[in-house]
């Protein structure tokens, strides 16, 4: 096939790019939660050093890798190592990295983080090993294992090659003493003191695995949609453009038409990653097959459910895949005009999604004839401004059309009738974040992930009573015990675990007994929730789900737009039904007159949030129905001790 | 909470009516500075569809809430009635009518801070400033106030001190972050 116009324009803007290589670099991830962390301040205490000692590294600037528990990270590269990341930086081990680390190549002990890339070969000759005790209870045991290692090190001779360092984390969790080698990424895991000798005879000295200690699980997650979050400078197209940005928009520009853009997301089997799971491919199809003269795509990244931060932490660690997803929505539904709705709440991911627009404006990659190929296309960020609704497709459209954000009767759905009457597109930041990496790896790569009618991957928010809380991405049909326990290390404090919530205030409580159900669209409905933007919280034993249900549902009742009666009114009257029960005045009438009212929301509500809303009261008492008998049986007295209890913190047994 | 949101709301409604009496006000009363501002703004977001919330937006950034007479020159140098402005003014939590203190403390109240004790960060601060959530205390010095997710969950809970963010906030600093906030403020005074 002979090359297309735009894939020659492409590949004259890449040729363009400067190809630096670094020898020496340092990234600082400075997303709203590194910044507030410090990172800023590492920033300049990493420039002041570098200038005084006289190392020679680029600074760089990125989002983050997801591991918010470890703010903020600092990845570098020295010459003679792989590049390491540290968590928990503060600024006197920022001189210390530069001093150490650069200068003096030694990795500092306690800070560095593990890869949670894990091989089964040993490469080239490995340099670090990194040292961890990851079980809980008893003596940690990493310093004396390091001690041995260090002697076993000495023994063969070796030591002056070889470095041993403490690690802060592994990424796995209650499997004994965890030792990896670095760069190969050989993990051996419940390793006894008596073993270390083995490990250093055999995996250092004769480069060979010790069969009866690898550890063979791959890590449970995959990176598609945060490939790039972690490892560009979001403010820089040039260094989105080397890690492969616009690559696949360019392709599908030049060489397929719109129509085998729309079929090979639909082959994909990509769905909205917003909450409802509508088949994005078939979306932009049926937005396409409308007569219209004008089309729009909107981004929606008003991601107002509480708890959940992957679509700031996408927008603020690669805005250009987003947009590149944009525009390759644009392009298959034929629209000539593009809008981000950012909600206000969040400035730097504001303030990156436009710079990355001018960016791309400037390269030709925006505006008019892009890439030479004919096509027209802007896009515009608009601003949210606090009001939970406008996630809702109509309401959204009615908030850019600069009204307040009500939602609509659905049909005409906005892909016939939209913004300003016109075939509307919106897609969430997740969805489109996918979609450049399944134009660059086909359709088939994405459809081999996930399980039943779900797939690829998704991103979760894990927050809450969770030992690190953090952004992971898995596969559909992941369980959400692996999500709990092998990524994120279990419950804090080793507090038995009670339930998770995911979808915010729209989804429902899943019980502990239920956590091994695989995570797919349908799963979750079968028990009451929704899979949501996905925010998924922890909460333990301490925790009253009475309470917990009566603040979901206050945040509905504040966010109701107050224009059909189920929503405005029955809310209300269910909240303070609620709070009656959890003052102890409730009577099981109550809880036959709350199922009443959570029905009539569900069936006559206008918009998604009054459908929704009682979703966590309704799997609560399916589920911990127990709870709110105690409230009832209990009366005041025990409301009055649940209560004190609550706000020390404490179970009821410890406050009482 | 309810109730003060209705005193709230009745204020709004009062104000919305007060509004229209003082619409016949002549608009030469109103400061230069912010007409000139407000001005700006309107030029710049000209004849671009559904502006509206993007100029209040503008507005508010510069200004730090959106006072009534801006409201009121906008509704005529747009041609459009006072009430849709203050239809999308009061349905939008992100918008301020009256002036915020000189220095904001916001708690998050996301679920993550709230499960993690962001309530009793709350009712510190109700205690140390002697105001309630949203209010300001009477020498305008403190705004107070809880707010949706800010998206540091990985740090609950959180609070936003004068636009800087501190994450894992015990009970016990929060009368330390007061304090610096008037040992400051003496030492400039």
């Amino acid at each position: 096939m002979p090359e297309s116009v735009p894939v020659k324009a492409f590949q004259e803007l890449l040729d363009a790019v400067p190809q630096v290589l670094f020898e020496q670099w340092i990234r600082i991830g400075m997303d709203t939660g590194g910044i507030a962390a410090g990172a800023d301040r590492l920033w300049d205490v990493f420039e002041k050093e570098c200038a005084v000692t006289g190392v020679e590294a680029v600074l760089q600037r990125t989002g983050t890798c997801g591991y918010a528990y470890l703010d903020p990270l600092v990845e570098l590269k020295s010459s003679g190592h792989a590049p390491v990341l540290y968590g928990c930086v503060d600024e006197p081990l920022a001189v210390r990295i530069v001093r150490e680390h650069l200068l003096g190549g030694r990795l500092i002990d306690d800070f560095v983080v593990a890869p949670r890339r894990r091989s089964k070969d040993l490469g080239e000759a490995d340099n670090i090993v990194l040292v961890k005790d990851s079980s809980c209870e008893g003596e940690d045991r990493t310093a004396t294992a390091q001690s041995l290692l260090l002697k076993a090190l000495r023994h063969h001779g070796l030591q002056d090659r070889v470095q041993v360092v403490r690690a802060l984390d592994m990424g796995i969790y209650k499997e004994g003493l965890v030792v990896q080698l670095l760069p190969s990424g050989v993990t051996y895991t419940n390793v006894l003191n008596r073993d270390l000798e083995r490990i250093v005879e055999q995996s250092i000295r004769d480069r060979a695995i010790v069969e009866d200690l690898l550890f063979n699980e791959p890590d449970p997650q995959t990176r598609i949609v945060l490939r790039n979050c972690g490892s560009i400078d979001p403010e820089c197209l040039d260094d989105a453009l080397r890690h492969g940005a616009y690559a696949g928009f360019a392709r599908a520009l030049g060489q397929g038409s719109p129509g085998q853009t729309i079929d090979c997301i639909r082959e994909s089997g990509l769905r909205g990653r917003g909450g409802a799971g509508f088949p994005t491919g078939t979306k932009w199809k049926l937005t396409r097959d409308v007569e219209a003269d004008l089309r729009y795509v909107i981004c929606n990244a008003d991601e107002g459910d509480p708890g959940a931060f992957m679509d700031r932490s996408i927008l603020e660690g690669d805005p250009h895949s987003v947009l590149e997803g944009l525009m390759t929505a644009a392009y298959a539904i034929g629209a000539g005009k593009g809008y981000f709705y950012i909600r206000a709440e969040y400035p730097l991911a504001v303030k990156r999604v436009e710079l990355a627009i001018a960016a791309a404006r400037k390269r030709g990659l925006l505006g008019k004839n892009i890439l030479g190929s004919g096509w027209d296309f802007e896009v515009e960020v608009r601003l949210g401004a606090g009001a939970f609704v406008c996630g809702e497709e109509t309401a959204l459209i009615a908030s850019i059309e600069g009204k307040r954000g009500s939602p609509h009767p659905r049909p005409p759905y906005p892909s016939v009738k939209g913004l300003w009457g016109k075939p509307t597109c919106i897609n969430n930041v997740e969805t489109l974040a996918s979609v450049p990496w399944i134009l660059t790896n086909g359709a088939k790569a994405y459809e081999s992930l996930g399980s039943g009618n779900s797939r690829g991957t998704k991103v979760f928010a894990v927050t809450g009573k969770v030992r690190n809380p953090q952004l992971v991405e898995v596969p559909m049909g992941t369980t959400v015990s692996d999500i709990i326990y092998k990524v994120c290390g279990g419950v804090q404090d080793d507090v038995p675990i009670k339930g998770v919530q995911t979808g915010g205030p729209s989804g429902g409580i899943l019980p502990e007994k239920h956590l091994e159900t695989p995570i797919t669209y349908e799963n979750l409905q079968k028990l009451g929730s929704i899979m949501g933007s996905g925010g998924m919280l922890v909460m333990d034993e301490n925790d009253c789900m009475v309470d917990v249900s009566a603040f979901y549902l206050k945040f509905c009742v504040d966010e109701s737009c107050g224009k059909c009666a189920p929503c405005r009114v029955g809310g209300y009257q269910m909240l303070q039904l609620l709070l009656k029960i959890s003052r102890g005045r409730g009577s099981e009438d109550d809880l036959v007159q709350i199922d009443r009212i959570c029905e009539a929301m569900q069936s006559a509500s206008l918009c998604g949030l009054g459908q929704t809303a009682p979703n966590p009261v309704l799997s609560s008492l399916r589920f911990f129905r127990d709870e709110y008998s105690a409230y009832i049986e209990g009366g005041t007295s025990y409301a009055r001790k649940r209560k004190k209890a609550l706000s020390e913190g404490k179970s009821m047994k410890e406050a009482v | 909470m309810y109730k003060l949101r209705k005193i709230r709301f009745s204020y709004l409604i009062w104000e919305t009516f007060c509004m229209n009496a003082s619409a016949l006000a002549p608009m030469e009363t109103m400061d230069p500075e912010l007409r000139g501002m407000v001005e700006r703004c309107l030029q710049e977001w000209e004849g671009r569809e559904g502006n509206l919330i993007m100029i209040l937006h503008e507005i508010q950034n510069r200004h730090g809430f959106v006072p009534r007479e801006a409201s009121l020159f906008l509704a005529e140098a747009m041609g459009i009635p006072m009430a849709r402005i203050y239809e999308v003014l009061t349905f939008y939590h992100y918008f301020k009518l009256i002036a915020p203190g000189k220095h904001n403390l916001t708690v998050c109240n996301g679920t993550a801070c709230y499960l993690k004790g962001s309530g009793r960060l709350l009712t510190e601060l109700e205690r140390r400033l002697s105001i309630k959530d949203g209010e300001t205390t009477e020498d305008r010095m403190f705004h107070m106030e809880s707010v949706r997710c800010i998206g540091c969950c990985g740090m609950a809970p959180a609070m936003v001190v004068d636009q800087k963010t501190f994450g894992k906030v015990a009970v016990t600093d929060v009368a330390g972050m007061i304090e610096r906030i008037r040992l400051q403020e003496e030492s400039d005074a």
